[in-house]
């Protein structure tokens, strides 16, 4: 059955038009920050543009006449589960059976699918479900109420008297599949936001549950498709040859032996270098290696991370911007005869996701098509719009799924999306296909900038802090950036000195001041952004100060976070479950404590390390934590594993460092990451609880090197200030 | 020139020259997707395909070295101990973003083949050429566990 015909005959409607069908409210605050109000106005008759045999219900969910409910996730897939999650909240409003929801991407659309808690759409900052946990519910309860008045209607009962399982409508002898009353619930008017009742926890069946197997499906068999896979006809492949030093610029270049070689179609200079296009990647590849380009360093950064470092060692000696003032620090600091004073040093780190960055972009006039596991919708449709001078209307977004992120693919410039619109508008009509190889991605920068913490504090009689002065010296990651003048405010990059301005430790006197100096190496958010950071100083620290008042360091932070229940009962939960104090450990064994709010989330982590000669090993965490109402308990303890391998690769090896301006790493045998053989058991453990959903894709990560150098100090008795950690 | 290969069973004539990697060859020519491109030096394994029943990186093998060689990827697994291994990847939901697990689970099924109870030892051995940036490194562990023991409690071994 052709189904678009069937609807356009019997209904005679045209396809709505998008701006009806916009339909977010934000009202009224409650604990989860945001209440969403869906309201639907105008018809649900829908085109089905997006699912060919699929009749929509809303901007979410489709039906097709053969059972499946379709749900479009305006989130990319980059392995945090949000294809599960947000579907999960639909299906059980709608009381869809788990089995006949599929998950595809959502089209770039801000008006339809925006953050809520950004205001554009995007992914990141651990919010996937904390934006849409209510905007999904509403929006699987406004499907089944539709499905429930066709059937109704239908059926000529009340609607009152229907109930709805597993997919299936029931009134007395009489059930309809959700599939057989696709038609007719796409016909019916759209409810009122008012009208949904959503379930009360106590009725999930699928929130909070085990049974909900993930919807990223094919990732086992190799048939999941990334932008890696993405073929069209005609497409030709493109490397880009960029600069040995940031800033650098094409001076001038010979490509003649390049276009010599098979396969080889074009060469030409864009922004950001001279672009090779061939047949293959192979073949574009190769004629990389045989262009000869001279650059022009005459902007370019030459300095090294020594000389960069040893400048923040100077700034921590400094006043910077003030963060965070309470009481006089400074002056209790300068009248106590006993103060701590540890510098902590930070390396740049480079995402290293598994997939190289890429992108397929193909350019027509003033519009443009592009595939690409695309984490910036909004900012990124905006930009490729701005550089074809169209409107974002012109810029269509097709998004597959990403072999990871860890923020990588949200580019505050968009920088390798713009690299392939650019080469694509140079090749009117023709696909292309960027593809960075590992060298490439590992030396085009965007990385977690290099940092360099001072941490000063005084202890009162019982050896609690008294006073503590902190100084920051960094890149601010939102400099220069469009989220610059919401993020920076009085010199102050909030993300530079999160986890520390506002710490949840009980100190009567604190100060935290900030130097943002500029440096012409490009930064970028890395899971978990500023905690990545500040979470190893302030938990460092902390440990310091209850070795030195003689404190056991569970006892010392449970003292000072007596007005903070929450982070208190995720500690205590870690502590308990890690068997803290009460069991034993093997000679040459230590254990280590950390614990850290981020994302609206707290996560403490209890860690056992083994020591051998200069050598050590992670053997065992035992990690808790507490991100409000779990909607899939499975993928929360899935994405705290892989919070904890992604900060204990930076904790035990992840560096990147430059030379004369010349980044010193290339591929996996000089930026060495988390192995198998290195990988320690994980235990996760959930709070229960009833809170609004909170981040879970990122608040693991900060506790894990702090828990790390805690254990080592435990067994070593010295304290670790430097990432990554090495005992010699 | 041309070159004779044997993939998934299958023979293959394909015209490339001799020092393209294999990998090279399965994504582009043969649309073989599943096999991924990750590092290009054999760092990392998301390239691995068997090769004669050995797991191999194919990202620096060349096509000329592949000629006469048994050929299985991702999409060609069929052994007792692929299904195993894929069915607990499923089941334990291994997989996060997903890119480098074809490459582990021929890595984890070749071990399988091998070595049918692999001690936590032997299971580092086998798949620590194999980088997940996600951090699935324990359910790989799992899944590999979860897989041996239909194959050890088979064989009737104590």
């Amino acid at each position: 059955m052709n189904i678009n015909r069937f609807l356009k005959s019997s209904a005679g409607h045209q396809a709505v038009d998008n701006s009806r069908r916009s339909f977010l409210k934000v009202t009224a605050g409650t604990s989860a920050g945001l209440m969403l109000g869906v309201s639907f106005n105008g018809s649900a008759l829908a085109q089905s543009a997006a699912t060919d045999a699929a009749l929509e219900l809303n901007a979410f969910v489709s039906i097709t006449p053969d059972n499946v409910v379709k749900v479009l996730i305006k989130h990319l897939e980059m392995g945090q589960g949000v294809y599960t999650g947000l579907a999960t909240c639909i299906a059980e409003e709608m009381d869809a059976s788990w089995s006949q929801v599929e998950c595809e991407h959502a089209p770039a659309n801000t008006a339809k699918y925006a953050n809520l808690l950004m205001g554009q759409q995007g992914t990141g900052g651990s919010t996937a479900i904390a934006n849409s946990f209510m905007q999904m519910r509403q929006a699987g309860a406004a499907a089944r109420s539709m499905l429930v008045s066709a059937a109704a209607a239908q059926w000529q009962v009340p609607a009152s008297e229907i109930t709805v399982s597993d997919g299936i409508l029931t009134h007395g002898v009489r059930s309809a599949t959700f599939g057989e009353l696709a038609i007719a619930a796409a016909q019916q008017p759209t409810p009122n936001a008012g009208s949904l009742t959503l379930k009360t926890p106590a009725e999930f069946k699928l929130i909070g549950q085990e049974n909900t197997l993930r919807k990223d499906v094919g990732k086992h068999n190799g048939t999941a498709i990334y932008t890696q896979d993405v073929k069209l006809p005609g497409m030709l492949t493109a490397v880009v040859a960029h600069s040995p030093r940031f800033g650098g610029k094409v001076k001038s270049f010979d490509a003649g032996a390049a276009l010599a070689r098979q396969g080889v179609r074009q060469v030409f200079e864009i922004d950001s270098g001279i672009a090779v296009l061939a047949t293959d990647y192979w073949s574009a590849t190769k004629g990389r290696e045989l262009l000869s380009i001279e650059w022009d360093d005459s902007a370019a950064e030459t300095r090294g991370t020594a000389d960069i470092l040893q400048q923040y060692r100077g700034l921590v000696d400094t006043a910077g911007a003030v963060a965070e003032t309470h009481g006089n620090a400074e002056q209790t600091l300068a009248q106590s005869a006993d103060v701590t004073e540890l510098v902590f040093e930070y390396p740049y780190l480079a995402h290293a996701q598994m997939e190289p960055m890429n992108c397929v972009a193909q350019v027509n006039g003033t519009s443009a098509e592009m595939w690409y596991g695309c984490q910036s919708a909004s900012g990124d449709q905006a930009a490729i719009a701005q550089l074809l001078g169209t409107g974002i209307e012109h810029v269509k977004i097709n998004t597959v799924f990403a072999g990871g992120g860890f923020g990588r693919r949200a580019n505050p410039v968009s920088d390798y999306v713009l690299e392939a619109v650019r080469i694509a508008r140079q090749v009117q009509g023709t696909p292309v296909k960027l593809v960075w190889s590992r060298e490439d991605d590992m030396q085009a920068g965007y990385y977690r900038p290099a940092y360099v913490h001072k941490l000063s504090a005084s202890q009162d009689a019982d050896g609690k802090p008294a006073a503590i002065q902190i100084r920051v010296a960094g890149q601010s990651i939102m400099a220069g950036t469009s989220l610059g003048a919401m993020m920076i405010s009085n010199g102050i990059d909030i993300t530079s000195v999160e986890g520390l301005s506002d710490m949840s430790y009980d100190i009567p006197e604190r100060q935290v001041e900030l130097h943002s100096p500029e440096v012409g190496i490009p930064v970028q958010w890395w899971r978990s952004v500023g905690h990545t950071h500040t979470a190893f100083s302030k938990e460092v620290f902390i440990d310091a100060l209850a070795r030195k008042a003689g404190v056991d360091p569970v006892v010392y932070r449970l003292e000072l976070l007596k007005n903070n229940p929450r982070e208190t009962a995720v500690l205590k939960l870690a502590a308990e479950k890690a068997g803290w104090g009460t069991t034993q450990l093997p000679a040459g064994w230590g254990r280590g404590v950390a614990v850290h709010t981020s994302f609206g989330s707290t996560v403490a982590e209890i860690v056992d390390v083994s020591v051998q000669g200069n050598n050590f090993k992670v053997e065992r965490v035992v990690a808790a934590i507490d991100c409000g109402i779990a909607v899939n308990p499975n993928i929360v303890r899935a994405q705290v594993e892989s919070a904890i391998a992604y900060g204990l690769s930076a904790a035990l090896a992840d560096e990147v460092t430059l030379t004369a301006g010349n980044v010193d790493q290339t591929n996996f045998h000089t930026y060495r990451v988390l192995r198998m053989n290195a990988m320690p058991s994980v235990e996760t453990h959930i709070v229960p609880s009833t809170n609004a959903p909170s981040g879970v894709g990122e608040p693991g990560t900060p506790p894990i090197a702090p828990a790390v150098a805690n254990a080592l100090a435990a067994v070593t008795g010295r304290t670790f200030t430097r990432l990554p950690l090495k005992l010699a | 020139m041309p070159y004779l290969l044997t993939i998934n069973g299958q023979s293959h004539e394909i015209d490339v020259e001799g020092d393209m990697p294999l990998l090279w060859v399965v994504r582009e020519q043969l649309n073989l997707t599943g096999t991924k491109f990750g590092c290009g030096m054999a760092q990392c394994g998301a390239c691995t395909v068997q090769i004669d029943g050995v797991a191999t990186r194919t990202c620096v093998l060349t096509v000329a070295d592949s000629v006469g060689k048994n050929i299985v990827t991702i999409e060609g697994l069929q052994s007792p101990q692929a299904l195993a291994i894929q069915n607990a990847w499923v089941e334990l939901q291994v997989p996060q973003c997903g890119y480098c697990q074809s490459g582990q689970v021929v890595s984890a099924t070749t071990l399988l083949e091998q070595n049918s109870n692999p001690s936590d030892a032997d299971i580092d051995a086998a798949m620590s050429g194999n980088i997940c940036r996600c951090g699935t490194y324990p359910r790989i562990k799992a899944g590999i566990k979860m897989a041996a023991a239909q194959f050890y409690n088979a064989a009737g071994a104590a």
